[in-house]
């Protein structure tokens, strides 16, 4: 009885997971690569913008999709930690007044 | 995947219902707008003007009331496809800007086309209109609009991982397209759920995404954030860069002949295609005279033909340069959603994929149902079970009947009525909240029957409504050939008989059975012969 309450708790906590990561972690990725990718865009600056915040829902949807589709709970929060901090750090470089 | 897709869908699936209702009414927003506005005449034949002369008598009015303005608007008396009404002669002007500020102040005034002075329009019943129940699949009602933009747009991307994920879900997807078994309970939801999903699914992916590039900033801001800023100056900039800003400097009376502008542009273009005339001066630019074609030619339906004459010369100028690419894209994108091009057949068409749309919310929300409904029969009921049980015979039958109450409504209220407009959606909203409160309290079978029938004697009997309170009804809408009026009379016996139908074949699929299935075959599980 006592192991059967724990796996359901388990499990819910489990599918809790994987919600935040994508409400908060995929967002938050999708959010970066959306600014780097309107830094990089070979376009003039606003229509860049544009561009890459049309294209955020598609990437937003990947996202959601590889989130719930990875095996391991860990490799998912992981795997969108190390994204957003590089896609954060290169876009970081890339604003004008940030690194470079 | 499956499971993704099946939460995805049950908690945004009476939103996203809704929105398709509301949305897909939107498609017929001045149509609608029309019959809820009944003191208007009949559609006549279109008169015919000298453009040349009124556009004259517009510019003195002009002169008078606007001497010093950011630009000079006449619009001339023509058949539009922008609203796909008649629009009459009127002007408009911005003043210009007092120092310190950013806007002047926006003006217009109706103007009659054969005397010129001011035009004294009927004034209609105060009413929400179509447009109403279009700007609720946006902006819902009741809520703050930019909470409602952010609860639609979180709904909208969950509809978009729904889709994406249920295409998944469909190895074959092909061969369940071909696939209906009716008669089997469930089965027969999943193969109607998959039918209609996959037969509108490029209309399904094209709205969800479109809807939500309407609100890109609001809903991905990052981008403009990161880049521009966050303050509203910081938006605006964006905005200016995107658009291209002008400061503009006091418009003059052009000196060149605006008749002769006016007749270039009918000669181009033949009789009753000029739309507008616009006179602007641009800072560092030549002030230009703008003639505009009507608009309807055209997928990116705003970009229309126009001609520009300078104002004093009377010389051709170059046409503005085309919008960037990237730009044309969003266009292209926004214009899918709003159909304005949609000429009637395709307009229709439009309308239907809406339908199916609801349709493919409603069944999926029903697969949901049945599928637990056996393994909860049999352990006694369950309140999560109950909850979305009431909550789709409500939404999916009570909210159509809602929004046929809120037609009612604008017929039976008192025309002086204070907040009469206001009136008109909370009827709406009480039909709908009532359905639920009667849904949950009374057997799921039967109210699903008794609403239905409910929404069918609201729609078919709104014509006859309109008979006892309006001189526009089929009567005199069809001898006089004005099909708006008329359609829109003919579209709600349509709906009274579909949801007739829908109420037929529920009540014999699910209240008799009930009564037949003991005994008669062994197979099935005890629960579900109760």
């Amino acid at each position: 009885m006592m192991t059967s309450f724990s796996d359901t708790a388990r499990y819910r906590w489990r599918v809790a997971s994987r919600v935040l990561a994508a409400v908060v972690g995929g967002y938050a990725l999708t959010s970066v690569v959306t600014v780097l990718l309107a830094l990089l865009w070979p376009l003039p600056k606003a229509e860049a913008v544009l561009a890459s915040s049309m294209l955020s829902f598609a990437l937003y949807a990947g996202v959601l999709v590889w989130i719930f589709a990875a095996r391991r709970l860990r490799v998912v929060w992981l795997g969108l930690i190390l994204a957003t901090a590089v896609c954060a750090g290169l876009s970081w470089l890339l604003l004008p007044g940030g690194g470079a | 995947m499956a499971w993704l897709h099946t939460w995805c869908g049950l908690v945004v699936g009476w939103v996203l219902f809704f929105v398709f209702v509301t949305g897909t009414a939107g498609y017929f927003t001045y149509e609608i707008t029309r019959w809820m506005e009944p003191e208007r005449p009949l559609q006549g034949a279109a008169p015919r003007y000298d453009n040349g002369a009124l556009a004259l008598v517009a510019m003195d009015r002009l002169q008078q009331v606007a001497p010093s303005a950011e630009f000079w608007s006449i619009t001339l008396p023509h058949q539009s496809l922008a609203n796909r009404q008649w629009v009459d002669f009127s002007i408009s002007w911005e003043t210009m800007p007092l120092e310190g500020h950013e806007h002047g102040v926006w003006g217009s005034e109706r103007l009659d086309p054969v005397s010129g002075n001011l035009r004294t329009g009927i004034e209609p019943r105060e009413t929400g209109g179509g447009s109403l129940l279009y700007r609720m699949h946006y902006a819902l009602h009741y809520i703050d609009y930019q909470i409602a933009y952010r609860i639609v747009g979180a709904c909208t991307m969950l509809m978009l991982l729904a889709m994406v994920t249920g295409v998944i879900t469909h190895k074959k997807i092909f061969k369940d397209f071909f696939t209906f078994r009716p008669g089997k309970g469930q089965r027969s939801w999943l193969d109607a759920h998959n039918v209609i999903s996959v037969m509108a699914l490029p209309f399904f992916l094209m709205i969800t995404y479109s809807g939500l590039v309407f609100f890109y900033s609001t809903y991905m801001p990052a981008g403009i954030a990161a880049i521009y800023g966050t303050d509203d100056q910081a938006r605006g900039r964006y905005f200016d860069d995107l658009f291209g800003h002008h400061s503009h400097e006091a418009v003059t009376r052009p000196s060149a002949s605006v008749p002769a502008m006016i007749a270039q542009a009918e000669n181009a273009w033949g009789e009753g295609q000029v739309r507008s005339v616009m006179v602007m001066h641009d800072s560092g630019e030549e002030p230009f005279v703008e003639i505009a074609r009507v608009q309807g030619s055209k997928l990116r339906f705003f970009d229309g033909e126009t001609l520009r004459f300078h104002v004093h010369s009377g010389e051709l100028l170059p046409p503005e340069p085309e919008d960037a690419v990237v730009r044309k894209t969003q266009e292209v994108i926004l214009a899918l959603h709003e159909g304005r091009f949609a000429e009637p057949w395709l307009r229709w068409l439009y309308f239907l994929a809406g339908v199916l749309g609801a349709g493919m919310i409603g069944t999926g929300l029903v697969l949901w149902t049945v599928k637990r409904r056996r393994s909860h029969e049999a352990t006694g009921g369950h309140f999560g079970l109950r909850l979305v049980e009431a909550l789709n015979v409500a939404t999916i039958a009570g909210l159509p009947a809602g929004v046929a109450a809120y037609f009612w409504a604008n017929r039976l209220l008192p025309v002086e009525m204070a907040e009469r407009a206001n009136w008109e959606a909370n009827v709406l909203f009480l039909i709908w909240g009532e359905a639920l409160l009667y849904a949950f309290f009374r057997d799921t079978r039967k109210a699903w029957v008794e609403l239905l029938w409910l929404a069918a004697a609201a729609y078919a009997l709104l014509p006859v409504v309109n008979v006892l309170t309006t001189d526009k009804h089929l009567g005199v809408t069809v001898p006089a050939g004005d099909w708006v009026l008329a359609g829109f009379d003919l579209t709600m016996l349509g709906l009274g008989l579909a949801f007739a139908y829908m109420a037929l074949k529920v009540r014999r699929v699910w209240l008799k059975k009930r009564v037949q299935v003991s005994g008669a075959t062994r197979n099935r599980p005890l629960a579900e012969a109760t």
